[in-house]
């Protein structure tokens, strides 16, 4: 974001990459790719590519952590060194402590976590290749991979970001809409509870804009949902 | 009363069920009147009971389960228990056995870390301590044979209906299985090979129908094959002759 240059991002209403502004990329999800953890998922946007595994409930240390009401839900979120252009220096630094935050939040919501107290879930949230829009990428992967780890939820959660490039909103934006673009819009939605767990912005929009933009975004969670929702029947319906 | 969902239809969290006066069962949850899933399962509803079979999780204890623990820790009166899941068991000196443990005595001698035992869940607390007994009719120290492990959610289909899954899997192979609802399966017998493949089996293949006459398929032709190449010289057991039943008729 911010950097202005001369690339033009929407030429005769078609964006660099050929979509219309409310189109999403294209979307792969696939329920249970890890043999080892207890639910995993794989999702791919366009040139993002997450993998989610979920480990819990299980017995929490260090034990001082342990909350005797509920069980205590950590994420981690992580970008191989190798997902970007530039290597990315590996561990934990400042955007992936703030975004494995965000991505709690986003999920606490929606998990019966007084079902399991005194037990702790780890989520963790690994970025292959990154291509703008990781962080929701990463929160739909960990929505289908917690379903699959058998915990009790009321509702997933799709994410999906909106945005502004060349004074247009747009629904998903790629790294380069991202990178040279005005506006970018996280969102997190259930839509089953017809909530939002997750909104950011960075950039500016109008009133109307963000308005736009919201309903774009909450209209590209839906199709995700839908996504998720055959990832996870394809995952035990096809070899009946 | 109105239903949205067949019987068995798989349903991912937060999918509508049903709307009405239902008794809910596990893995569902109610808003306002609408009956709701919170888990990745199958629909099971009889009359106004309505719940949601789970594809996968972890166990979580309730009393009166049969479960089959691995001894983790002796403290001073009592032992701690694993039990495949995210909480620990407790057995108590006064739980341990029908006799009289001396002041004293060594209770490694009774049960050593390491040892399996077959246990009942008596309580489980608020705060989920897991009271375990071991003094009920059939519940032992299991002293050989194999212990493999399955997912929990899997159990009731190894033990099939009323029983039958295990039953039949103990008469063509011969073998001593006992399922623990934890998800721990012990095996003991000469052909403890295709028992334990045939077990594999069923847990791959446990949403699906006609299962038990896929196994049943399976373990001809796999006892038939090995009939002939059977040279394991499995020494005669010991394990004490307590009749075997308490597979728990839990469907």
């Amino acid at each position: 974001m911010g950097k202005s240059s001369d690339i033009k991002l929407i030429t005769d209403g078609k964006r660099i990459d050929g979509r219309k502004p409310n189109e999403l990329r294209p979307v792969k999800i696939k329920a249970g790719v890890l043999e080892r953890a207890d639910g995993s998922a794989y999702v791919e946007v366009g040139g993002t590519h997450a993998i989610a595994a979920v480990y819990g409930p299980r017995t929490l240390h260090p034990r001082h952590l342990v909350n005797a009401q509920k069980a205590v839900l950590r994420t981690k979120y992580d970008m191989a060194p190798f997902s970007v252009d530039d290597r990315k220096r590996p561990g934990p630094d400042r955007r992936s402590i703030e975004i494995s935050k965000v991505t709690r939040e986003a999920l606490e919501p929606v998990i019966f976590l007084e079902q399991y107290k005194k037990t702790g879930i780890d989520v963790f949230i690994e970025i292959l290749q990154s291509d703008g829009g990781t962080r929701v990428a990463g929160i739909t992967a960990a929505s289908v991979a917690l379903a699959d780890a058998g915990i009790a939820m009321r509702d997933l959660v799709a994410a999906c970001a909106a945005g502004k490039v060349d004074d247009t909103v747009v629904l998903d934006l790629c790294g380069k809409e991202d990178n040279f673009g005005q506006a970018d819009m996280p969102i997190a939605y259930a839509p089953n509870e017809d909530k939002i767990t997750l909104l950011q912005m960075d950039g500016d929009f109008t009133e109307e804009e963000f308005e736009t933009a919201l309903k774009y975004a909450l209209d590209g969670t839906k199709r995700i949902y839908e996504l998720q929702k055959k990832a996870l029947k394809e995952r035990y319906e096809k070899n009946e | 009363m109105k239903t949205y969902k067949q019987n068995r239809e798989l349903v991912i969290p937060g999918e509508l069920l049903a709307e009405g006066d239902y008794l809910l069962g596990e893995g569902t949850f109610r808003k306002e009147d609408k009956v709701y899933s919170s888990l990745l399962g199958l629909v099971d509803s009889k009359e106004r009971f309505i719940k949601v079979i789970p594809l996968s999780g972890k166990y979580m204890p309730h009393p009166r389960d049969l479960v089959i623990g691995v001894i983790t820790d002796i403290a001073f009166s009592n032992w701690s228990v694993d039990l495949n899941s995210p909480y620990t068991g407790i057995i108590s000196i006064s739980n341990a056995t029908e006799r009289y443990i001396e002041n004293g005595e060594d209770l490694s001698k009774i049960y050593n870390i390491g040892d399996v035992v077959l246990a009942k869940v008596i309580d489980v607390s608020q705060s989920m301590v897991v009271g375990l007994t071991m003094k009920d009719r059939g519940l032992f120290k299991l002293r050989e044979g194999r212990l493999i492990t399955i997912s929990p959610t899997k159990v009731p289909r190894v033990i099939g209906k009323q029983g039958t899954m295990v039953q039949m899997l103990k008469t063509m192979t011969g073998c001593k299985i006992v399922v623990g609802q934890n998800g721990r399966v012990w095996i003991d017998g000469k052909n403890a090979n295709a028992a334990i493949e045939a077990v594999r089996l069923i847990e791959r293949e446990a949403h699906t129908s006609g299962l038990t006459d896929k196994v049943k398929e399976f373990l001809e032709k796999e006892l038939g094959s090995s009939a002939s190449s059977n040279t394991s010289k499995l020494k005669p057991k010991k394990v004490e002759e307590k009749e075997e039943e308490k597979t728990d008729g839990k469907e």
